[in-house]
């Protein structure tokens, strides 16, 4: 079991494995967040337990058009900050359509972070193969610290999901999640998830998760 | 309120504590469940909640600093948490309050990672009994934890009154009125262990040996409250794991 620590922990003297989540002042590492402490031979991190989404450069999020401009489009990206598309970097984007044909308020996008400036002006492009404007389906919202235990490790509780479930999804380092297929099975999905969400900072999750799946599928059948 | 005769009798006072004792606690994180962190925190009879929202979008845009977050700080009393009602609203006291408790946040937040946004922190008393700026920024502390927010540790107060010529920690309402002096402290915690004073006030007077004397007497109850604190963070994720 992986422990709880607080801001101002103490977890080493070795400034060199300072990771995520913890800062180092003279020669000593503290934890700067809640969260799990987590120790490997080279590295010590603090797995945040809660928090807001801060972008990060080749995050893959989900965004909703919150304002339209002759030059692009603004999203509000769950974050403290907003994200800006540019029309450019829209692959949609033809000559003598006009902008808000392409996007328009309201709708959702999955875009890429590619550009961060000092003052936290966040940059993003749909030119991947990843991106695109999102027409139909559901987006859940969940916390952003949990989106790692959703995607499980090397992204084996979306693999879980999908195969299980037979649905598309995308997840957004946002928190935002987007769902697509067969109604049924969306909902049991967007259940699965909360129920991660819920029950991130537990250890054996991902089996619990399968036994879940096993279950509802059955009392459905 | 009349004054009572003697506030301190045979070493034992009005509520029967010792001069060291603090007032009973009881802290609840994650209170709230729209706010992003909140605390509902007892000690003595102050009863006050704090909720925490953000970091998020500083607006009006002029408020933005483009190098750091925002801090906002409202200490605010409910009218009928004093015997007397009290005004709605703030007044010189409670912006006093909200000043110097946001300033002694500020030297813990790390402001700098979230540039051009902004913190907020509300504390609201619904019964103030002597000390409620310390309780409020307890609850805070415990509040900020909970929403997540990066800092070099937590904030723990306390206050030490100077009452018939004794020092006494945590004093309730009738030391504070009829005491001789007043000291609320903030002190940041790392590592388990005081780091630094991030707030210090004082009303009355007190001599040199006295200062040095409260700031003693403060530190023991500061970790006793810091215990209290972690505890009850600690417990609202623990309660979530046999939950399942």
């Amino acid at each position: 079991m992986r422990r709880i620590v607080l801001p101002g922990d103490f977890l080493s003297s070795n400034p060199k494995v300072a990771g995520y989540g913890t800062y180092v002042e003279g020669d000593k590492v503290y934890a700067k967040i809640l969260g799990l402490f987590d120790e490997t031979d080279n590295s010590i991190r603090v797995i945040p337990l809660k928090g807001k989404y801060v972008p990060s450069v080749g995050d893959t999020i989900i965004g909703i058009v919150r304002e339209v401009s002759a030059n692009g489009w603004t999203l509000d990206i769950n974050s403290p900050y907003q994200a800006f598309l540019p029309m450019l970097e829209n692959p949609e984007t033809k000559p003598g359509k006009k902008i808000n044909d392409v996007l328009d308020m309201g709708d959702a996008v999955i875009a890429k972070v590619v550009n961060i400036d000092p003052r936290m002006r966040v940059t993003v492009t749909m030119k991947d193969k990843t991106c695109r404007a999102i027409r139909f389906g559901r987006i859940v919202a969940i916390n952003p610290a949990r989106v790692p235990r959703v995607i499980g490790k090397k992204g084996s509780m979306i693999k879980l999901i999908k195969s299980e479930l037979d649905v598309q999804i995308v997840v957004g380092q946002n928190g935002l999640i987007w769902l697509n297929g067969d109604r049924k099975k969306v909902s049991l999905a967007e259940e699965v998830i909360y129920l991660i969400e819920e029950e991130a900072h537990t250890e054996g999750l991902t089996d619990r998760v399968a036994e879940f799946v096993r279950r509802r599928k059955n009392a459905q059948t | 309120m009349l004054k009572p005769e003697r506030l301190i009798v045979d070493g034992k006072r009005l509520d029967g504590r010792k001069a060291d004792e603090l007032r009973p606690i009881k802290i609840e994180a994650d209170f709230l469940k729209r706010a992003d962190g909140s605390c509902y925190l007892e000690m003595g009879k102050n009863k006050v909640v704090a909720a925490v929202y953000g970091p998020r979008e500083a607006h009006p845009r002029h408020i933005q600093d483009p190098v750091k977050a925002v801090i906002r700080y409202r200490y605010n009393m409910a009218p009928f948490s004093v015997e007397e009602r009290k005004r709605p609203g703030p007044d010189r006291r409670s912006v006093e309050i909200s000043k110097v408790s946001k300033e002694a946040f500020e030297a813990v937040i790390m402001k700098e990672l979230f540039p051009r946004s902004v913190i907020d922190i509300f504390v609201e008393v619904l019964q103030a009994d002597a000390g409620s700026r310390t309780a409020c920024i307890n609850a805070a502390s415990v509040a900020l934890v909970d929403a997540g927010i990066p800092m070099k540790g937590i904030l723990t107060s306390v206050a030490v009154a100077k009452v018939e010529g004794t020092l006494v920690l945590d004093p309730m309402k009738e030391e504070d009125n009829f005491g001789e002096a007043d000291m609320p402290f903030a002190f940041l915690i790392r590592g388990g262990k005081i780091e630094s004073i991030a707030l210090l006030q004082m009303d009355g007077r007190m001599s040199k040996e006295e200062i040095k004397e409260a700031i003693k007497l403060a530190k023991k109850g500061a970790m006793e409250i810091y215990k209290l604190q972690r505890e009850a963070i600690m417990k609202k994720f623990l309660e979530e794991e046999e939950n399942e």
